[in-house]
């Protein structure tokens, strides 16, 4: 086991800092040498917050000597370019919202700050998290830490390849159809969606506001468990975040004796898997199977239809929600227009990339008088079965594993010319989205030199679950989120 | 207005500002009408990027009331929804409203002797206020986006089109106000922006069935403005189908200055709002308890006091229709008749005076003037006079009555030894009217005004004719 800190996980990072091994001013000073180093590389971030890092570990070492600190005292993290920070440029990789400073943090990143965490910057993402590849962002693509060729995933790639390439202990993503998910597959962390309505949404900048949800991208399950125990929870400022027990981490380290796991036969046939992929999926089955899983055959037969369900009712919800770009009162704004409309469209169509134009549109016209009923309201319907399907699976099963990307990462360029195969990034995932249920991505092994992550999916609420069947693994397989070393 | 041949049709669209401290959706104050532009707002009203709405509770209560008080059906689900559509003074590009399932439909209003059907009463959000250089957007140099308004809750009460004339209009959205005040939903001022009515009106030939084509009126500020908006745009219409013309189905706004409608803009094409429900927000489950305790809570409604009215103080129909159609007027009766007034002559100030004239006596101002009048001490254009300074002056009306030397003379014998003074210096009238003058009284009672000003008229006019005979 190395001993460099910035390969290291919180609880090992915590302990520590506890017995100042380390302050959290050198931990920092660590992380942004780490920075230094790699991110001319790997592009993970867009901006970095260096000052408000230094001030926050600065108050976290005061903390930990006064006795006073919080459970993510001193542990640099980084923010995807969606959460709204107080004072920092935040412009969900766009250039329509270029220079756009909010004047407010958002709920789950305050108490990420509560906690004590150093935030060291805010990283790269596809343009209002449209995209699997980080290739869409407004500013540059983000490469994937062990193959400087492929792209990290996304639409959270800049979050995953940050943890990945030693540049942040933990990170925040967004997951709308598997953007903290697939990034963590392809780039060799944890990440985890919570349940629809655990974490608040407050401050997230909102692309389908019934898939999105905040998570963490970790180096280990109980890292994982962590920042989504502190995250969670009710919040007034947000109607669509449960009042319920946070208990995410009950039954961590049970193990996964008699736990059912529902293996789809679908998510095994879907177009595009790769054999290597399979292998690994495969392997960490048997793993599992010999820690004390029963492995039960389960099917979700409406699988084939999430993603035309998906790519109805995502872009028909962000269509909407992109509205307020307009260029009226921040961001972007072309005034050099005849008359109103004219200034929207020449906002809009300077300050959107090719695939949010491309989403506003086909969720315009989904919406649209006469439209309506054949497209959003069928997709709707199809999203009342895929939730059936996870229902009838979960009489039979405990969680659902499978592949969390039918594929390793893919050189970048390869996909941007057709965005139908991008879409197919997200076949495995999305179905976690349209169903609001907890999933979670964790490493198991690798196909041709690059990571492979198995998905667990539980019903709503039992992030529990999840999070004991990939601790179970983790401990089965004696892995370790390993950093890549990129120089 | 009644024009020979046509039926005048209209339904009504009134947006009302519930009663509460906060905006619809967040925390902001709600502000007064003269704050600083922006001064009232925060993330969430400003539709800044990552903000969530929250439903506010008292415009839920308020717009419950409102419907139950307007005998509607409440749902047990409803839900709100976006409508979509793009504009400087709507932050979001969204207004959030409510679309299929609303919190309340199917109710009824009674106004005189017509029922009005109220199809819905929803709930949903102001925009901001634009101010620009030029009277249109496109035509402006410079415009900016005051967003006070933006948020502020608003409830939309859209009625069937039962209503027939412009009268009926007007007295509808005052009937409208009554009620709101009554069940403390709403101040309901008009001049305030509280209660905004947006009159579709069409006309058809009488006896036919199939509704004409509609135009919709705005800008609309005081119950007399809509009467009159309506009461042109009806004759404007039938003059334009009478000439071989067509009405074109439009938005027309008001204007007070030139006194007719003008074009504000024409529905060439119906706008595509792509409606869709708010993701951000839960279906409201409203639970039929809480409903019920608005129900029994509610005061008694304008109608039901209508018919008490009748049967308590046995006043006309008539009267108890023009005393109950306004809260404080009503509240005025019962106040003076339980201070001492008799009913029937209290209505009759009220209606007479009171309603027409605007400023409204307390109710100890008014119990006493009628009282003074009704008992003959002073004379009713006294009372006028009394009551009009006791409003202005906030004094007592006893006080003025003896200020003034109002007081009347009804003494028998003090009035009979005026009328012999009278008599004895207008001998040559006196003798006329015993040689069969008539009119030769007038000049008698006319001296005897001069000499006794506060003389009860009436009696003196007796003891004279008597004197004389």
């Amino acid at each position: 086991m190395t001993l460099d800190p910035t390969h290291l996980t919180i609880s090992e990072l915590r302990h520590m800092l506890d017995e100042r091994e380390l302050s959290a001013q050198e931990l920092l000073g660590l992380h942004l040498e780490r920075i230094e180093a790699a991110d001319a590389d790997v592009k993970a971030f867009l901006r970095l917050t260096t000052a408000r890092a230094a001030e926050q570990a600065q108050a976290a070492d005061r903390a930990l000597r006064d006795g006073t600190a919080g459970p993510l005292a001193g542990i640099p993290m980084a923010v995807k370019d969606v959460l709204c920070v107080k004072g920092v440029e935040t412009t969900a990789g766009s250039q329509i919202l270029k220079g756009f400073k909010p004047p407010y943090t958002g709920t789950a990143v305050q108490r990420i700050f509560d906690a004590g965490a150093v935030m060291l910057g805010v990283t790269n993402c596809d343009e209002f998290a449209m995209g699997s590849s980080t290739e869409n962002s407004g500013y540059f693509p983000t490469h994937n830490p062990w193959s400087l060729d492929r792209v990290p995933g996304g639409s959270s790639g800049g979050s995953a390849a940050a943890v990945a390439a030693g540049e942040a202990t933990f990170s925040l993503g967004t997951d709308t159809g598997g953007s903290i998910r697939q990034p963590a597959a392809l780039c060799g962390v944890i990440g985890m969606k919570p349940t629809y309505g655990r974490v608040s949404r407050y401050g997230l900048i909102a692309f389908a506001s019934s898939l999105d949800q905040i998570g963490p991208f970790t180096r280990s399950v109980e890292d994982c468990a962590l920042i989504l125990q502190t995250m969670a929870g009710h919040d007034p400022l947000d109607s669509t975040c449960a009042d319920r027990p946070n208990n995410v981490a009950r039954g961590l380290h049970d193990g996964v004796e008699r736990i059912r796991l529902g293996v789809p036969r679908e998510y095994f046939e879907v177009k595009g898997m790769e054999s290597g992929v399979r292998l690994a999926i495969q392997k960490a089955l048997n793993t599992l199977e010999a820690a004390g899983a029963e492995l039960v055959d389960v099917s979700l037969p409406h699988t084939d239809y999430g993603l035309a369900a998906y790519y109805i009712i995502a872009p028909a919800e962000c269509s909407s929600n992109l509205a307020r770009f307009d260029g009226v009162r921040y961001g972007m704004s072309e005034q050099d227009a005849q008359n109103i409309t004219e200034a929207y469209m020449k906002t809009r169509r300077k300050g959107f990339g090719a695939e949010v134009r491309r989403r506003v549109m086909l969720g315009t016209y989904a919406l649209s008088s006469g439209y309506y009923d054949a497209y959003y309201l069928k997709a709707q319907k199809v999203r009342t079965l895929i939730k059936q399907d996870f229902d009838d699976a979960f009489a039979n099963c405990d969680a659902i594993v499978s592949a969390t990307s039918p594929t390793v990462a893919f050189p970048i360029g390869s996909r941007t010319q057709d965005p139908l195969s991008m879409y197919l990034c997200d076949v495995l995932t999305l179905g976690g989205n349209l169903a609001g249920l907890p999933g979670i991505s964790v490493p198991c092994g690798m196909s041709d030199g690059l990571p492979v992550g198995l998905q667990v999916l539980a019903p709503q609420w039992r992030e529990d679950i999840t999070l004991r069947v990939a601790r179970a693994y983790e401990l089965a397989a004696d892995m370790r989120v390993e950093v890549a070393l990129v120089d | 207005m009644r024009a020979v041949g046509w039926e005048v049709v209209i339904g009504m669209e009134v947006h009302v500002q519930p009663t509460t401290r906060t905006k619809m959706f967040c925390g902001c104050a709600i502000a007064p009408l003269n704050a600083p532009p922006n001064s009232h707002t925060c993330p969430v009203c400003l539709g800044l990027p990552g903000v969530l709405p929250v439903i506010n509770k008292a415009a839920v209560e308020a717009c419950l009331k409102t419907a139950v008080a307007l005998n509607c059906e409440i749902p047990r689900h409803t839900k709100f929804d976006r409508k979509n559509y793009m504009y400087p003074d709507l932050p979001k590009g969204y207004q959030i409203s409510q679309y299929d399932l609303p919190m309340s439909h199917d109710g009824h209003l009674e106004v005189g002797e017509r029922r009005v059907r109220i199809r819905r009463v929803h709930l949903e959000e102001d925009t901001g206020k634009l101010v620009h250089a030029g009277d249109r957007l496109h035509k402006a140099w410079e415009s900016f986006v005051d967003l006070n308004r933006a948020g502020v809750p608003l409830m939309e009460i859209v009625s069937e089109p039962d209503i027939r004339s412009a009268e009926e209009a007007r007295d509808y959205a005052v009937a409208l106000r009554t009620l709101l005040r009554t069940v403390g939903a709403s101040e309901a001022d008009m001049e305030k922006g509280q209660l905004r009515a947006e009159p579709n009106i069409s006309v058809r030939r009488t006896g036919t069935t199939e509704l004409g084509v509609k135009t919709e009126l705005k800008n609309i500020n005081s119950f007399r403005n809509l009467y009159r908006a309506i009461d042109f745009e009806v004759k404007r219409q039938i003059e334009a189908l009478e000439s071989g013309h067509d009405v074109v189905q439009e938005t027309r706004g008001w204007s007070d200055a030139e006194q007719r409608t003008f074009s504000q803009r024409t529905k060439e094409f119906a706008e595509d709002y792509r409606y869709f429900p708010e993701p951000d927000l839960p279906p409201l489950e409203l639970d039929p308890a809480w409903i019920e305790e608005l129900r029994r809570a509610l005061p008694e409604l304008p109608e039901a006091r209508r018919v008490r009215l009748v049967s308590q103080y046995a006043l006309p129909l008539h009267d108890a229709s023009l005393i109950a159609a306004e809260r404080e007027l009503a509240d005025l009766f019962e106040g003076a008749v339980r201070a001492g007034a008799d009913a029937k002559p209290a209505a009759n100030w009220i209606i007479g005076e009171v309603a027409p004239g605007g400023s409204v006596p307390t109710i100890n101002q008014l119990a006493d003037v009628v009282k003074l009048v009704t008992s003959g001490s002073i004379t009713r254009d006294q009372g006028r006079e009394v009551l009009a300074e006791s409003i202005r002056s906030q004094r007592s009306a006893g006080e003025l009555v003896a200020e003034r030397g109002f007081a009347q003379v009804s003494d028998e014998s003090e009035l009979e030894a005026i009328v012999r003074e009278v008599i004895a210096t207008n001998a040559k009238a006196a003798a006329d009217y015993q040689a069969g003058k008539k009119q030769a009284l007038g000049a008698l009672m006319a001296d005897l005004k001069k000499k006794a000003p506060n003389a009860n008229p009436k009696m003196a006019n007796e003891i004279l004719q008597k004197l004389l005979q």
